[in-house]
């Protein structure tokens, strides 16, 4: 993670730094594919209450009826009958690095986590397959009242907290993939925020898939109560592998009034994993949710954070960069729902593609009748590397409501020979000189960032652009 | 020899155009050229084609910086041997600031003189030299966190090219119209700026239509440029003599006249 400008320069030519994997020496592997049979295992397995044994059979009903969507990207290369649904590497959760088998600490080492947290961390989680297979969380945190969990160790131990949101801003069958997550979900985070407490540093969980045909499927809830604050912050890496893997996660979030919640991704898949997200916030009185969602890798993402601002004089922000390469296609953007009055919301995307990729703005915009005095303000700006690279902007706009002040506003640029040439002349490769441009041209969304996390970003900019001017 | 030398240079454009029609010069360190032309004698196409503009290919001819054929190599190339080009106009980078682009620029620039090891500027030592250098050209520090000539007036833009000058240490740096836009405050301090980086580990080719910024940058040569050729030198006194009787006597109308 915290990395000097010098390793960072010197990563450069790396194409894709994470692609290595470990061996296998698995706790428990499920085999190939999906069954009613299977997912009843993985509740077993887990030892969970009927409601949720229960919930995840219908869930999976929902999913074999719904249709592959038709509209994004092209899902029909992904084999659902090849994939493993739930991998459990080690027996016991760990909350010291060094119980971890040495295999798996070491791929921790390597992605930067232990240090991280020593240097800016408030609390980590560290998923691995479909376990999070290292927690902990900051002890003056733990006093104040402040959960950090997974969320299977979440349903076990706050199971009331839990069966009260969970699927309540998602249902169950919202759409397919949040379906097929409601039925063999696995992992991911349980954060509860008492009223009042501000959690100054970030909550970091990081995803990582090492099995080839791997299915990852976590589930997280954020519950931030009234006046509080969060910030929670994700990334993800898989290896490269010549077939596909599956990451489906869904993420649900609840801002009581006058809390705030910023959720922050660096999504950086490798090229052969479809990202199929669905991440959905709801914000009450004078409450604010951020979502910061960058997009880097993956084969192909279909991602769209929501908010509903359900409370007067609640605030919404949507940060998104899209970045796609060789084989890749970037679905992303965001969606804010103004239902109550003296809503606003501001959505600002960056996509950028290269090497024949492919990035996409998609986003709603939808002001209900009776929101009124709502403000919202669109940016989408798209920046194009080459000829043979894409970038399309959808935005749907419903506006219900008269009394509204709504801002739309989209740019798209190609990369300029003149400014290339401007910066070469002083010294700059060429491969530096469209990684100033690319990285300036996200900067809106990267000054928003820790400053660790800026670094990454900018780090991964330039291993995204070494590929195409190396 | 000198550091940089030109011998009977051509310059086209990509559609085959030429712009420059074989040109002599030498230009070394501690000198100070001053290349005077009008509109449109291909001036600013000689600085582009030097520098490796992609557009403007040398055709014909040599050109050498330190008795190396620079012909071929890419602009990052140049600037690593020691070439600097102030833009006529330079180019906005949007969410690039001014510290961040200069401190790039020069690593990138140390790393070449290093042998391709890495060799970053301290902090300390960058933010001394960048912060004296601003007050000497009387740049505002706020312009040091803006991003790089986004929403500059000319007169910034102009400043912080003679800044870069003044941070990446060139050998040889030719100015394009550094004096276009230029009010006369700005103009002198710009070029008192120019005239004190130029010493034994600097020359400068000097590009510009008017006479006026020589006042202060005291050239020791003048090369007079007129459709794509030198067509007259001298010492100083040259400069004045244009600017009392313009350029109509070395154009070909005004010859034949």
């Amino acid at each position: 993670m915290a990395l000097t400008e010098t390793e960072i320069v010197a990563g450069i030519g790396n194409e894709y730094k994470y692609g290595f994997h470990d061996p296998e020496d698995y706790f428990f592997k499920s085999g190939r594919g999906l069954s009613a049979e299977l997912v009843a295992a993985i509740s077993e397995h887990k030892n969970e209450p009927d409601w949720m044994r229960k919930f995840r059979l219908k869930s999976l009903e929902y999913f074999q009826a719904r249709p592959l969507p038709a509209w994004g990207g092209d899902l029909t290369g992904i084999d659902f009958e090849n994939i493993f649904y739930y991998i459990r590497p080690t027996e016991k959760q760990a909350n010291s690095w060094e119980d971890l088998p040495p295999d798996i600490k070491n791929t921790w080492d390597k992605l930067g986590i232990p240090e991280a947290e020593k240097k800016y961390l408030a609390g980590v989680g560290a998923q691995y397959e479909s376990e999070v297979v290292y927690h902990k969380l900051k002890e003056d945190l733990e006093s104040q009242g402040v959960l950090f969990l997974d969320m299977d160790s979440g349903l076990r131990e706050h199971e009331e907290l839990v069966k009260e949101y969970f699927g309540t801003i998602i249902p169950q069958n919202d759409n397919k993939f949040a379906a097929l997550n409601s039925a063999v979900w696995s992992g991911g985070s349980f954060i509860y925020v008492p009223p009042g407490v501000s959690v100054d540093m970030p909550l970091q969980a990081y995803f990582r898939i090492n099995a080839e045909n791997m299915g990852q499927f976590e589930r997280t809830l954020i519950i931030v109560d009234e006046g509080a604050y969060v910030h929670y912050v994700e990334g993800c890496t898989a290896p490269v592998y010549s077939s596909d893997s599956l990451h489906s996660a869904v993420v649900e979030i609840i801002v009581k009034p006058g809390g705030r919640c910023r959720y922050t991704t660096i999504q950086n898949w490798s090229n052969n994993v479809y990202n199929l997200v669905t991440k959905r916030a709801v914000a009450y009185e004078n409450a604010t949710m951020e979502w910061v969602d960058a997009n880097l890798g993956s084969k192909l993402t279909m991602k769209y954070p929501a908010i509903w601002l359900m409370g007067e004089g609640a605030h919404g922000e949507v940060l998104s960069i899209a970045f796609g390469g060789k084989d890749q296609h970037l679905d992303a953007g965001g969606k804010a729902v103004h239902v109550a009055p003296h809503t606003s919301s501001i959505i600002t995307s960056k996509s950028i593609s290269k090497d024949g990729g492919r990035a996409s703005y998609r986003g709603l915009l939808e002001v209900a009748k009776g929101a009124v005095g709502s403000k919202s303000k669109v940016v989408c700006d798209a920046l194009i590397l080459d000829e043979d690279s894409r970038s399309d902007t959808y935005p749907y706009i419903r506006i219900d409501e008269s009394q509204v002040d709504i801002g739309h506003e989209a740019t798209v640029s190609k990369i300029g020979e003149e400014q290339l040439f401007y910066l070469m002349s002083r010294g700059l490769s060429e491969a530096e000189a469209s990684a100033m441009v690319v990285s300036g041209f996200v900067e809106p969304i990267t000054k928003e960032l820790p400053l660790e996390y800026a670094v990454e970003m900018n780090r991964l900019i330039q291993l995204q652009m070494e590929g195409s001017v190396g | 020899m000198a550091l940089l030398e030109l011998k009977d240079l051509h310059v086209a454009l990509e559609d085959g155009t030429e712009i420059v029609k074989g040109v002599d010069l030498a230009v070394d360190l501690g000198e100070i050229h001053a290349l005077m032309g009008p509109n449109g004698s291909g001036k600013s196409s000689l600085a582009y084609a030097l520098m490796g503009h992609p557009a403007y290919q040398i055709t014909e001819g040599e050109a050498l910086f330190d008795g190396r054929e620079i012909t071929e190599l890419g602009a990052d190339e140049r600037a690593q041997l020691g070439l600097f080009l102030a833009f006529q106009y330079p180019h906005a980078i949007p969410g690039v600031t001014v510290t961040s682009f200069l401190r790039s620029a020069l690593n990138a620039l140390r790393k070449a003189r290093a042998g391709g090891e890495e060799d970053p500027v301290p902090v300390p030592e960058f933010r001394n030299d960048l912060l004296a250098a601003m007050e000497h050209l009387k740049i505002p520090r706020e312009l040091a966190q803006r991003y790089l000539n986004d929403g500059f007036s000319g007169g910034e833009k102009k400043r912080v090219e003679i800044l870069q000058m003044a941070l990446l240490k060139p050998r040889i740096a030719i100015l394009d119209e550094t004096d276009s836009g230029l009010d006369i405050d700005a103009l002198k301090i710009v070029a008192t700026g120019v005239k004190e980086l130029v010493g034994p580990e600097t020359g400068a080719l000097v590009i510009t239509h008017y006479q006026r910024i020589l006042n202060y940058v005291e050239p020791d040569f003048v090369h007079v440029f007129v459709d794509g050729r030198i067509v007259e030198e001298g010492g100083p006194e040259l400069a004045h003599k244009l600017e009392a009787e313009g350029y109509e006597a070395f154009t070909p109308e005004g010859a034949e006249a």
